[in-house]
């Protein structure tokens, strides 16, 4: 499993991840070394076995639906890049 | 006394119960001592003095009024991926590196109402990824028997914490390895619960299906002692079990006759250290002496699979729970541009390191389309098949034994540019979260000054069987009382 440049670059681009041209290099190269060791699973045949999501059987938990004090919104904001007012401050998402 | 941080939670309890030490005289003594050793070994992100004295003299008025409990005043290092209320939480990352967290873990929430006292923040691999600690952004920790290796990771700073006694106990956390294989590093005790055992609420996550919060202690008494208070169902994690919690110090009982432990052939791995190999076959021989039923006919064959399947899973969770650090609510922000996606895409860049960003592009490879089904659905399967295998073993065994770790702790610098070698170091210990078992690590010996641990995988939510065995074979050695000379 080879990834290509144009590959890292667009995983880079989901996660909305940047990164440097070197980075974008030693990624390619260790992402499909990395890779290459999976195909260690194509070995095992999984027809019929159901995926685990996680280890213990829960099923949905249920709650009451009862209102409860939330934190004060300044605790919330004191680690906040940017506010205004009571509200995070984002850049426009629409231009 | 002016050893009183080499004291462990028992002996500690002890003397502040008949009055004979304050928890202020206890905290003190740590914080002296941690400031003579902290240079070399690096243990800690921060330490908050002035916190841990106030808790110190809140838990003496407690003591004073007869409100003592094992863990009052006893002072402690929490894994810096753990929420403490107004104390900072970096998680080792620069992208953090000035969070304040609003609000306690619940396993601290558990700890204040005891009156416990926090000396500081243990070092870490950023975010919890990694194996040797060298991933933190801030620096790495030493292994207090050789300061040029590696104190294992991800919890490095717990684990070398403990080894030069710079608290009581500590706290860390433990996704494929990250408290047993440090703590097998530095000759500590370190158990990693059942997954839902012990609340995750305030654990930063990095892979959760897989992260469990644990102790790191001096010994497997300390380690009872600290599982009793943290574990338990929290309404805030809906992973967190109803179970009744036992009191887990009744499992403390030096006699192990007739127990049924099985030795898994694929966990004594190619490439493993010679003298590490002997060294675990002579503890296995110590559990036989003792009285186990020993089986060393047990073979666990898709164990060769569990890396591949970790390294999937891990990185896939990662690259969703790290989303979150977007530059908005908190967290190191990119500000010099006016494009939200430049924003977005710089803060990541700046603010994480070199091991996290291999995992988010990991992660996100394996969810993303036309890869989900041969990579993400395909890994999910094959966990379940490797919880089976260990079902069916457990139908015939109370316990398994393996190594903690293949080898004694690596120079530092040694795999950092390698990260299949790294991973490696994981291999015994992985297998583990993914099937969400119960695991301990004990000091169970040494190669040329270097330490190595025994791991004991248990049932799921029998905390209590390897914890008693564990218990015995301590009981029976020497080397949880070895300490670095530093």
């Amino acid at each position: 499993m080879k990834l290509t440049r144009k590959e890292v670059q667009h995983i880079a681009l989901l996660a909305r991840l940047g990164l440097s041209e070197e980075e974008i290099e030693k990624f390619r190269i260790q992402l499909s070394n990395i890779l290459e060791n999976f195909e260690i699973l194509k070995q095992l045949n999984t027809t019929d076995v159901p995926p685990t999501a996680q280890s213990i059987a829960l099923q949905n938990i249920l709650r009451q639906d009862e209102t409860k004090p939330s934190y004060p919104a300044e605790d919330i904001l004191a680690n906040a890049p940017q506010r205004e007012g009571n509200c995070f401050k984002v850049r426009a998402v629409l231009e | 006394m002016n050893d009183l941080h080499q004291l462990t939670i028992s002996r500690a309890h002890k003397l502040l119960k008949e009055k004979k030490i304050s928890s202020v005289e206890l905290t003190k003594a740590c914080l002296e001592h941690l400031g003579s050793v902290e240079k070399k070994v690096q243990a800690c992100v921060s330490t908050c003095e002035d916190v841990a004295l106030t808790q110190a003299k809140a838990a003496d008025k407690a003591i004073g009024s007869g409100k003592i409990k094992p863990l009052t005043g006893i002072p402690a290092l929490i894994k810096d991926v753990i929420c403490t209320k107004g104390i900072k939480t970096t998680c080792s990352s620069k992208i953090l590196a000035n969070f304040i967290p609003p609000y306690d873990a619940t396993v601290i929430e558990k700890l204040k109402k005891d009156n416990v006292v926090i000396l500081g923040k243990a070092n870490m691999d950023e975010f919890a990824m990694g194996s040797s600690t060298e991933n933190s952004a801030f620096f790495p920790t030493r292994n207090p028997w050789d300061l040029d290796r590696v104190p294992g990771g991800s919890s490095g700073g717990s684990a070398a914490g403990m080894a030069v006694d710079e608290a009581i106990y500590a706290l860390g956390s433990d996704t494929g390895g990250s408290i047993r294989q440090p703590a097998g590093f530095c000759s500590v005790v370190g158990l990693k619960p059942t997954y839902g055992r012990v609340s995750r609420y305030g654990l930063v996550a990095f892979a959760s299906s897989l992260d469990q919060i644990g102790p790191v202690t001096k010994d497997v008494t300390d380690c009872a002692l600290v599982l009793n208070v943290i574990a338990g169902h929290d309404p805030q994690d809906s992973t967190s079990v109803t179970n009744p919690v036992p009191d887990y110090t009744k499992s403390l009982n030096s006699d192990i006759k007739g127990m049924k432990i099985g030795i898994p052939k694929e966990y004594f791995v190619e490439g493993m250290q010679p003298e590490v190999r002997a060294g675990i076959e002579a503890a296995i021989k110590k559990l036989q002496e003792l009285g186990a039923k020993i089986d060393r006919e047990v073979s666990l064959p898709l164990t060769r699979y569990a890396l591949a399947v970790y390294y999937i899973i891990a990185p896939s969770e990662a690259s969703a729970n790290l989303a979150r650090y977007d530059g908005v609510k908190y967290g190191y922000s990119y500000q010099d541009t006016s494009n939200m996606w430049e924003a977005m895409e710089k803060t990541k860049q700046f603010g994480f390191g070199a091991e996290v960003k291999r995992r988010i592009m990991l992660g996100t490879y394996a969810l993303s389309a036309g890869y989900y089904d041969a990579y993400y659905l395909k890994a999910q399967k094959v966990r379940t098949l490797i919880i089976r295998e260990f079902k069916d073993a457990f139908e015939k065994y109370d316990a398994l034994v393996t190594p903690t770790s293949p080898t004694v702790p690596f120079k530092l610098g040694e795999k950092v540019d390698d990260p299949i070698q790294m991973y490696l170091s994981d291999v015994c210990t992985l297998p583990i979260n993914i099937a969400g078992l119960p695991a301990i690590s004990v000091p169970a010996g040494f190669v040329d000054g270097l330490p190595f641990g025994m791991q004991i995988i248990g049932k799921p939510f029998d905390e209590e069987t390897i914890l008693h065995i564990a218990y015995a074979y301590e009981q029976a050695t020497d080397w949880h009382k070895k300490k670095p000379s530093i």
